[in-house]
């Protein structure tokens, strides 16, 4: 019998850990990675961060060097998209027509920035921020532009505006909400990070919408806004979400539902194919079955799709075990995600959106605190703004019921390692 | 260049010349170093480019942030006086002739 086959297609840090972990863990057939992107797989967080700011180049960008490739046996196909999934053929088609016969497919798609459906968008200097093609265009405007409107203020917008306005650009910050990096962060935090933005010297509009983007006939000008308002640009930065790429599992007849549907072990309803990272949309224990979840009926566990370094690595290594014929348990890591901006370092442990109580460690005023965040008597998350310890505790906390309540996690005196120990 | 030597668990060693300014961690991964994972690529948020440094070295390191402490509670491999995220050793002239110990797992 022929080696198995294992096509991985998309080759951003999911896809790149699946391929890698797969010789970790001893699988001994052809790994093939697929991307459409040009060049070697790389990371995407120093894109809004210090790449984006000059402070790294592209060594420190990419996963790995080419050598690292060929010393593992790993089948790096660049620059070509895979178009269709092949059920019964048992393989993949890519652009250029060729086709790869294969056994397991994983499915690292990822997510595509979500465009801003109104007039004027397609003008020069409308610019989303997600590839790193995004980001080298971004990082030569950077140098010459004066006036930037940021759509949306998620962690990608508020990260670019964090450093362009240390470039020296005038920043206006616009959200269609009440409350930046809302859908994930809690409202201290939100508020927190709205004033340290306001207090670098950007404005920020909430609840403030796009009527259209007005340029000279080529390039954008201005942004006019749901409020009437027109704030002059000569950049304007969408980052209003990002849609699942799904469309190769739908169109290969997999359930897709924001994102391509998989169950606790990240397989989709066909044995043979998985999917993983910000593309998977998955059963969780995590979080709130709240107003933001959405309960799963067979597993009562609510269903997430999340978009982060964290859920990429650790269930690409989840996959790539199940595989290798390793192990093979339910997807159950704590999530977490970070997010720097200027001083500030926020670090995320568990989710907390649906929580109905916070508890402060800590105070604002001082820059340095974290938000636990409990849905019921039960702690969902915790969120720290430069409080780095807090943080590795939460992770901990969270791996098993942490049996923490809110009083505890707001007396700095109580002792949360301590805690944990107990807990053992 | 400085060099810097890595051990591996089972005693081998790989040693490279580290460009001033590059980080032990990243030299690593650049050259394809198994062992050192870096999943978060630098931003200490993942502690799996835990090394032991050769303690008699220990102090040409650089001081270890609240940050860097934090994370080293993380480590999947026991963390000891010794232990540092690679990732926060940029090297120096002075670290010529470091070494490092490669722990058993870092996830």
């Amino acid at each position: 019998m022929a080696d198995p086959v294992v096509a991985v297609i998309g080759a951003g840090q999911a896809g790149f850990q699946v391929a890698s972990s797969l010789r970790q863990e001893g699988f001994a057939g052809r790994v093939v990675l697929i991307g459409d992107e040009p060049g070697l797989p790389y990371q995407r967080p120093p894109l809004s961060k210090s790449y984006l700011a000059g402070e790294s180049g592209l060594d420190e960008l990419w996963l790995r060097p080419e050598a690292f490739y060929e010393k593992q046996e790993i089948e790096l196909i660049t620059g070509e998209a895979v178009t269709a999934i092949d059920r019964p053929g048992h393989g993949v088609r890519l652009a250029s027509g060729r086709t790869l016969e294969c056994d397991q497919i994983v499915l690292a798609t990822g997510a595509r920035s979500r465009m801003l459906p109104v007039p004027g968008a397609e003008l020069e200097g409308v610019l989303p921020l997600r590839t790193l093609a995004d980001a080298d265009v971004l990082r030569d405007r950077l140098a010459q532009v004066r006036a930037i409107v940021v759509v949306g203020a998620g962690f990608i917008g508020l990260e670019f505006a964090a450093v362009a306005i240390a470039a020296g650009a005038a920043i206006h910050i616009i959200e269609v909400t009440h409350h930046p990096m809302g859908r994930v962060v809690s409202a201290p935090t939100s508020g927190f990070f709205t004033e340290a933005h306001r207090s670098w010297g950007a404005a920020i509009s909430l609840g403030t919408g796009v009527s259209r983007i007005l340029g000279d006939g080529r390039r954008a000008t201005a942004v006019e806004t749901s409020d009437g308002r027109m704030l002059p640009a000569d950049l304007v930065l969408i980052c209003i979400g990002v849609v699942p790429n799904a469309e190769l599992a739908r169109d290969a007849g997999l359930a897709t539902d924001n994102g391509i549907v998989v169950d606790e072990l990240l397989s989709t309803g066909a044995p043979e194919i998985s999917a993983i990272g910000d593309c998977a949309n998955f059963p969780t224990r995590f979080g709130s079955t709240g107003p933001t979840g959405h309960a799963d009926t067979l597993s009562g566990h609510s269903r997430v799709r999340l978009e982060s370094v964290q859920n990429g690595v650790d269930q690409a290594r989840e996959v790539a075990a199940r595989i290798a014929g390793k192990r093979a348990g339910p997807y159950d890591k704590v999530p977490w995600f970070w997010s720097d901006q200027r001083d500030l370092k926020l670090q995320i442990a568990g989710l907390t959106a649906g929580h109905d109580l916070t508890a402060l460690r800590g105070h604002p005023d001082s820059g340095s605190f974290s938000v636990f965040c409990f849905a019921g008597d039960r702690l969902i998350g915790v969120e720290s703004v430069n409080r780095p310890a807090d943080h590795i505790i939460a992770r901990r906390m969270l791996v098993g019921d942490p049996h923490l309540s809110p009083m505890q996690a707001a007396d700095e005196s109580y002792d949360l390692k301590a805690h944990i120990g107990r807990r053992r | 260049m400085p060099n810097i030597t890595y051990i591996h668990p089972d005693g081998s060693r790989e040693v490279l010349d580290v460009p001033v300014g590059t980080s032990v961690m990243r030299a690593a991964i650049l050259n394809s170093v198994d062992g050192i994972v870096a999943e978060c690529g630098g931003e200490m948020m993942c502690a799996t480019c835990h090394v032991y440094v050769e303690e008699a070295q220990m102090p040409l390191t650089p001081p270890q942030s609240d940050d860097e402490k934090a994370m080293l509670e993380f480590t999947a491999s026991e963390r000891k006086p010794n232990s540092r995220l690679s990732c926060q050793l940029a090297v120096t002239p002075e670290m010529d002739g470091l070494v490092v110990y490669l722990p058993e797992s870092q996830v």
